[in-house]
């Protein structure tokens, strides 16, 4: 039954929704509309002129090689963030339930690093990885590992996803628990009297449960990986060493802010924001068929 | 098919003894009720037999085979649940074959297990069905299916009809009393009614804290309460329960107010003590002599009638009386019980004194 609220004033909902909308405008329609309405311009070199081009930005944008590189990369860095973030809640959720001494410092702890702002986390991660200070990364050199992800791509990806993912943990974290204690005790209970082991409860039961929940934190992963990874790529990294840690996202702020393409850097936001309405489509359209709702 | 021994079975939640040494044997094929007020341990101990928690101490044998380390999937045991616990992204089919598939049974005997399970429960229109898309009934009836199909050597029931309304409550229990007679499988069934205890056991283990205050058939339970407690918590509306003393002769009992019941055999052990005196509502009638009292409230319930009297002492009594109400508010009655109808229990200890 959905209830129908009534109020006095005509005036009044509108009120409510005011600040939402004023939000919403000013922080995306707005920029929204500035980066499609310049992603069709040509700006000079002075921002003075401008002049309407069509889709030259665009061809221009995705006949670059580099660009196609990039968006490689993207993928790799996405799916792996959003696997290994996924996962590594996912464990600790399920740990955190099952009764342990101090489940609760243990959750608490678990939840902290989400409220670290992502350049601090960086930071934290250069002091553990730095070849020449970091404790982790000195050590690996002591046993003779070459590492140094200023000048080794591969490592420099590794070290920006495990980053990236790290500080995505704890939110899904906290989501995957909620679920896990939202699953009566005695479904559990009926499954080990019909005689199914930890591991086939788990995924005969727990995991299928647990997917609308999975479901949302792939969208919401995703979505993280794509866009608000900008923070811990450019403190540790800048999207090198070469590219091989460059993003769509700081391909943009780095043809934008740095390399002064206006229109160019304005294509790709648009190409990205394209890209990722459409995997969030994608994901609700074929992936949430597979889901439960209780 | 099996026995279920439970011996000397305590439960402690750190200083707090939760049960306090319960003793039983469950025969083959017996239908025994736990029954009694919340708290007062009777899921702890089915959920003991079950293997949910673990036995502090003492023994729980299923089969003759001591389970006590054993977990819940090696007891050979099924449970049915309060809310039912089925697993609600499966089908019905798949609830009921879940245990079966665990078990490697080849897929053939699993849809014949079923379907012969579904048609006992009336469950087969409804087999490739999610649990949200059921009643509550319907459910509970899955759930049992779920129970029936693995054939185990005793079904546990915890409250399972609990969760359903009144109508549907009365219609499960003659199901599940149709399907005992039927199946014949050592049963546990834990509530805190007592109708369902009363039509559905064939004995009754009543609790109270964690102790087992009388086993017995249901009609012995009703008829020689073997404590205070039990004579309150079973028949409805309650057994009235008087203040008295056995006279120095033994022969009758002497309650407040001058009133004198006489004893169907002298009790001359018993001369002189104090006792509470229990009379059921249902055994009290119209008589010349006996209690005296002023009817206060008179509940008509169709079939029978149920009178709320005070004794000029101030204690209540209650009258139940067959058919319509033959007195109104403030009327003055005299009733009495035949001398069999009679319970003493020891004033202090609460225990009924034989005899």
């Amino acid at each position: 039954m959905q209830r129908r609220v009534t109020f006095d004033s005509r005036l009044l909902p509108y009120l409510l929704l005011a600040p939402q909308v004023a939000v919403t405008l000013v922080f995306f329609i707005w920029p929204a509309a500035q980066a499609i309405w310049q992603s069709v311009h040509l700006q000079d070199a002075f921002g003075i002129r401008s002049e309407f081009v069509w889709f030259e930005n665009f061809t221009y944008v995705l006949s670059d090689p580099n660009y196609l590189d990039t968006l490689k990369t993207t993928v790799i860095f996405s799916v792996a963030v959003t696997v290994l973030a996924m996962g590594v809640a996912l464990l600790l959720a399920v740990l955190a339930d099952s009764k342990i001494k101090g489940a609760r410092v243990y959750k608490t702890l678990l939840i902290w690093p989400y409220a670290l702002a992502p350049a601090v986390a960086a930071v934290l991660w250069m002091f553990i990885f730095n070849p020449d200070i970091g404790s982790f990364g000195r050590a690996l050199r002591a046993f003779g590992y070459d590492w140094d992800y200023r000048l080794n791509g591969g490592q420099a990806l590794a070290m920006v996803i495990l980053a990236a993912s790290w500080k995505q943990v704890s939110y899904n974290f906290i989501f995957f628990l909620a679920g896990l204690q939202a699953i009566p005790r005695s479904v559990m209970e009926a499954a080990s009297i019909d005689g199914a082991g930890p591991a086939r409860r788990f995924w005969t039961i727990t995991f299928p449960l647990l997917s609308p929940t999975t479901f949302f934190l792939l969208v919401v992963d995703m979505v993280y990986a794509f866009f608000e990874t900008f923070g811990t790529i450019h403190a540790l990294t800048q999207g090198g060493p070469g590219k091989a840690t460059e993003t769509l996202i700081f391909r943009v702020y780095q043809d934008g802010v740095v390399n002064n393409d206006l229109g160019g850097s304005s294509a790709q936001s648009v190409i990205l924001m394209v890209i990722v309405i459409a995997l969030t489509a994608v994901q609700f359209r074929f992936v949430e068929r597979k889901v439960h709702y209780a | 098919m099996a026995t279920v021994d439970i011996r000397n079975v305590r439960k402690s939640y750190g200083p707090v003894e939760a049960i306090k040494g319960i003793d039983i044997a469950i025969r083959d094929g017996e239908f025994l009720v736990l029954l009694g007020p919340s708290g007062c341990g009777k899921s702890t101990l089915l959920r003991m037999v079950a293997g949910l928690e673990t036995i502090t101490g003492g023994e729980v044998a299923i089969g003759g085979r001591v389970v006590n380390q054993l977990d819940p999937k090696d007891r050979d045991i099924a449970m049915v649940f309060q809310n039912y616990a089925l697993y609600p992204h499966m089908t019905v089919f798949d609830n009921m074959a879940y245990g079966l598939k665990i078990r490697g049974l080849p897929k053939a005997e699993i849809r014949a297990r079923v379907d012969k399970a579904a048609a006992i429960l009336e469950l087969g229109r409804f087999l490739d069905r999610r649990p949200s898309q059921l009643s509550g009934g319907q459910r509970q009836r899955v759930a049992m299916g779920r129970a029936i199909v693995r054939e185990p050597a005793a079904f546990l029931f915890d409250e399972p009809l609990s969760n359903l309304d009144a109508k549907l409550r009365t219609q499960m229990r003659v199901e599940i009393k149709r399907l005992q007679d039927r199946l014949r499988i050592t049963s546990l069934y834990v509530t805190h009614d007592q109708v369902e205890a009363m039509t559905l056991a064939d004995r009754i283990l009543v609790m109270n804290h964690g102790v087992a205050e009388q086993i017995g058939t249901p009609l012995e339970v009703y008829q020689r309460p073997a404590s205070l407690f039990v004579a309150g918590f079973i028949g409805s509306p309650p057994m009235n329960v008087l203040d008295g003393r056995i006279d120095d002769r033994g022969e009758a009992v002497d309650l407040a107010g001058g009133i004198r019941l006489a004893l169907p055999q002298p009790r001359l052990s018993d001369a002189g003590r104090a006792v509470k005196l229990g009379v059921r509502p249902e055994h009290l009638a119209t008589a010349d002599s006996g209690f005296a009292i002023e009817v206060e409230l008179v509940e008509a319930l169709g079939a029978d009638t149920v009178v709320y009297g005070r004794l000029a002492g101030g204690e209540s009594l209650l009258v139940r009386v067959a058919g319509l109400p033959t007195c109104r508010n403030g009327d003055r009655l005299t009733v009495a019980p035949p001398p069999d109808a009679l319970h003493l229990f020891d004033a202090v200890t609460g225990r009924r004194l034989e005899g």
